[in-house]
């Protein structure tokens, strides 16, 4: 985008590819599903408090609602209890829908290796970034945020699949 | 106001209600008393209700499982039964603590304590979520932290751990062939 | 360091998440599963039967409330735990004592020191293991500074909750500052496991006591700025005020404890009725509310806030007079400092012993509960005679809050739930263990 603008001045237009442009939408306001299960939550709000600002990334809205959000991340160990519960969320959440497993317990278990924690949240819904960390602090979830968001810009539309899900 | 002065729990028991104590343990500094698993509701109305005890908060009702993987069932070394269970009490008025303790076998069911505190309900659930063991009467012992339909008592001590083998890079071509990824 | 999803060629697993858990995503219960937890009309449909969570803005995690309503007002509340069972318990089974600590910071996510406190001190009971008096004033200082790391995101998120958006952002703000002093402390942000058995990990950093200072003087004004938002503030009183009430008899019933149970008048603070780690040495009142609603709650957790901070100002005074180690130089149950195993061979080999096979304690049981932030947090611990707890056992405060909702609810409108819950400070990671 920046280079065609540069060249055609203050003419007030701008052209693009499609791709760049919906991709460019869709990053830059990707709100994500209010949705905390454990430790992590905290960490993701603190994310989204004052020092951290994850609205400078266009995410300060966070949805109740599975419907209208884009991104789920997934804050906190999961268990055998709580994973229909995630199931069915991921499954309500429109297409294109992107998860973050954050932290070391929703992506692979973390210390908790027993009866009652599901060994990565990837068991029941695809993840796409995952993000390590005890709880991660939160420069690090926000870099997993930016890397999806290349994943994202690197999408292209002729590749989405119509049927369904993504 | 006058407060009555603090009696010892132990002698109170036996002239109050004799034949009800089975025994006493103290270790560091902390008292316990052990009454068969029938008498608990009893002995522990006693010791809420008397003067001189008058222990009103309950602070905890905790289960351990004496099974020892190596002896197997039916050792409990110089346990009378499987499962300890063990009331915590304290005191708001003396400020002291005390326990009560009972050992039950598997099929044994310990009256509730819900009649007393109401803050017993969901202890006693934990306990029959975790251990299995039964409360008499109860008002709604079902499960309370594992789902409905889990089977087995997770805190027993023959409940396996269901430990999952850590991914590491030599291994993870072996793992990844059998872990249940979930495909959109 | 994030890193992009590499999934493997996908296994083909049977369709539906159901199968592949083992589980059904709807609900085969029956409404006869019910009979005598709710009234008779729900049952034939008079009333109405309302599911809250376990995913809900205002639950505070992963608390699902079954409501039943008639019309706005709650006829009877039915919460639902165990959506963040860990299993903590069972897997410390499998660990030595040291190495638990680090499991039972992730209890009570927000007060991660006081589930070190009050494990440590369980072992430390157990084995008669000294803690040195350095140690105990650190440990004071540390738990107060969680105390009031606690009260922070309570106070922030129930605000939010009942619709004052700022408070959640001040309360952040002064969060962070603690956060980074623990980080001093411990290297973590939030888990610290600074608090070992026989003391505490290592000593306070050079950088540490300025930094705290620095803190204790900007943030009781902080606090005053946060009332001057809420206190008097009229729409605050009048969704507060009268709401959720607990009589003094009925918060003993229910067990309750901590700013719950002081709220509704009842004189039992830990750390004044049976003081730990020299908390008898320190001058500080305990609030008491009078009418036990949610106001009184409000009221006694600011309260506790300042007593916090009078708190640490004499611990920092303490530390300057205390001499002592910062953890206990048994070296059957704390492994020597590093610059010993050079020169010793004896420090190798307690070194060795202690991080492979761990030290024993006896077959017996203890109980110690110490005042957490949210109430009385007790932990049952039965050793083996072995290097492993036969079982642990954790009273945590929010399993008997969350018990109490159905009771503390029932006759409130429907907006008054959210206040309940936020007042009774749950923290589902405590209650689900």
């Amino acid at each position: 985008m920046g280079v065609i603008s540069s060249k055609l001045g203050d003419l007030g237009v701008v052209t693009t590819t499609l791709d760049t442009a919906v991709n460019w939408a869709r990053t830059g306001a990707m709100w994500p599903l209010l949705f905390g299960l454990a430790c992590c939550a905290i960490e993701m709000m603190s994310t989204q408090a004052g020092d951290y600002d994850l609205s400078r990334f266009g995410m300060e809205l966070n949805r109740a609602s599975p419907r209208q959000s884009d991104l789920i991340i997934v804050a906190g160990r999961v268990s055998r209890k709580m994973s229909p519960v995630i199931r069915q969320l991921y499954d309500q959440m429109a297409a294109p829908r992107y998860v973050i497993a954050m932290g070391d317990c929703a992506s692979c278990g973390g210390v908790y290796n027993n009866y009652a924690i599901v060994q990565g949240v990837d068991e029941i819904i695809p993840v796409d970034v995952y993000v390590a960390g005890c709880p991660p602090r939160p420069e690090q979830l926000i870099q997993g945020i930016l890397t999806l968001h290349e994943l994202v810009k690197g999408e292209r539309l002729k590749e989405w699949v119509v049927e369904g899900a993504r | 106001m006058h407060i009555p002065d603090a009696l010892a729990p132990a002698a109170t028991f036996e002239e109050h209600l004799p034949g009800v104590l089975k025994g006493t343990h103290e270790f560091r500094e902390e008292l316990t008393l052990i009454v068969d698993p029938a008498d608990i509701e009893r002995a522990i109305h006693f010791l809420r209700d008397t003067r001189g005890l008058i222990y009103n908060y309950l602070s905890d009702i905790s289960a351990v499982d004496y099974f020892d993987s190596v002896k197997g069932y039916g050792d409990y070394g110089d346990r009378p039964a499987r499962f300890g269970v063990s009331y915590h009490l304290y005191s708001l008025l003396y400020n002291r603590r005390i326990r009560v303790k009972t050992f039950v076998d598997e099929d044994v069911a310990i009256p509730t304590l819900t009649t007393l505190w109401e803050g017993a309900n969901w202890l006693e659930r934990e306990i029959f979520d975790m251990m299995g063991i039964h409360f008499d009467g109860h008002p709604n012992l079902r499960r309370v932290l594992m789902p409905a339909d889990w089977e087995g008592h997770p805190q027993r001590r023959d409940y396996p751990l269901g430990y999952e083998t850590v991914m590491f890079s030599f291994n993870a071509d072996e793992i990844n062939k059998h872990k249940p990824y979930v495909k959109e | 360091m994030a890193t992009t999803s590499k999934r493997p060629a996908a296994l083909e697993i049977p369709t539906g998440t159901e199968n592949a858990l083992g589980q059904a995503q709807t609900w085969e219960g029956s409404l006869e599963d019910l009979r005598g937890l709710v009234s008779d009309r729900a049952i034939t449909g008079e009333t109405m039967l309302l599911n809250l969570g376990p995913h809900h803005p205002s639950t505070h995690g992963v608390l699902r409330l079954l409501l039943e309503l008639d019309g706005e007002e709650i006829i009877s509340c039915l919460p639902d735990i165990g959506f963040l069972h860990t299993g903590i318990e069972k897997n410390i089974e499998s660990k030595t004592y040291e190495k638990a600590v680090t499991l039972t910071d992730r209890m009570d996510y927000l007060a991660p020191m006081s589930n070190n406190m009050v494990f440590s001190m369980a072992v430390e009971k157990l084995t008669g293991l000294d803690v040195p008096e350095r140690a105990q004033v650190i440990r004071v200082i540390c738990l107060e500074l969680t105390r009031l790391n606690s009260h922070l995101v309570w106070l922030g998120t129930h605000a939010m909750d009942l619709g004052a958006m700022s408070v959640f952002l001040y309360c952040f703000r002064e969060r962070e500052y603690i956060l980074d002093l623990f980080e001093k402390l411990g290297g973590q942000r939030m888990m610290t496991s600074y608090i070992r058995p026989g003391g505490v990990w290592r000593d306070l950093t050079e950088d540490f006591l300025p930094a705290l200072e620095k803190f204790l003087g900007y943030f009781p004004g902080r606090i005053d700025d946060y009332e001057k938002l809420l206190t008097d503030n009229p729409i605050w009183i009048d969704r507060t005020q009268g709401i959720g009430v607990v009589e003094p008899e009925e918060a003993i019933a229910l067990a309750l404890s901590g700013p719950c149970l002081r709220g509704s008048g009842v004189n039992y603070d830990i750390r004044k009725a049976m003081p730990y780690s020299g908390y008898e040495n320190y001058e500080f009142n305990v609030p008491l509310g009078e009418h036990g609603d949610v106001y009184d709650r409000y009221i006694i957790r600011v309260q506790e806030m300042r007593e916090s901070v009078k708190i640490i100002h004499q611990g920092i005074k303490k530390l300057a007079s205390t001499s002592g180690h910062f953890r206990s130089s048994n070296r059957k149950f704390v492994p020597p400092p590093r610059a010993e195993l050079g020169r010793s061979m004896e420090a190798v080999i307690h070194h060795f012993k202690l991080w492979t096979e761990g030290f024993s304690v006896p077959d017996e049981e203890v109980y110690v509960a110490i005042e957490s932030p949210r109430g009385e947090i007790g932990c049952y611990l039965h050793g083996t005679g072995g290097n492993k707890p036969r079982r642990v056992h954790f009273k945590t405060p929010s399993f008997i809050h969350i018990s109490a909702l159905g009771k503390l609810t029932s006759g409130h409108m429907l907006a008054d739930l959210v206040g309940i819950v936020g007042s009774i400070d749950c923290v589902l990671g405590d209650s689900d263990r």
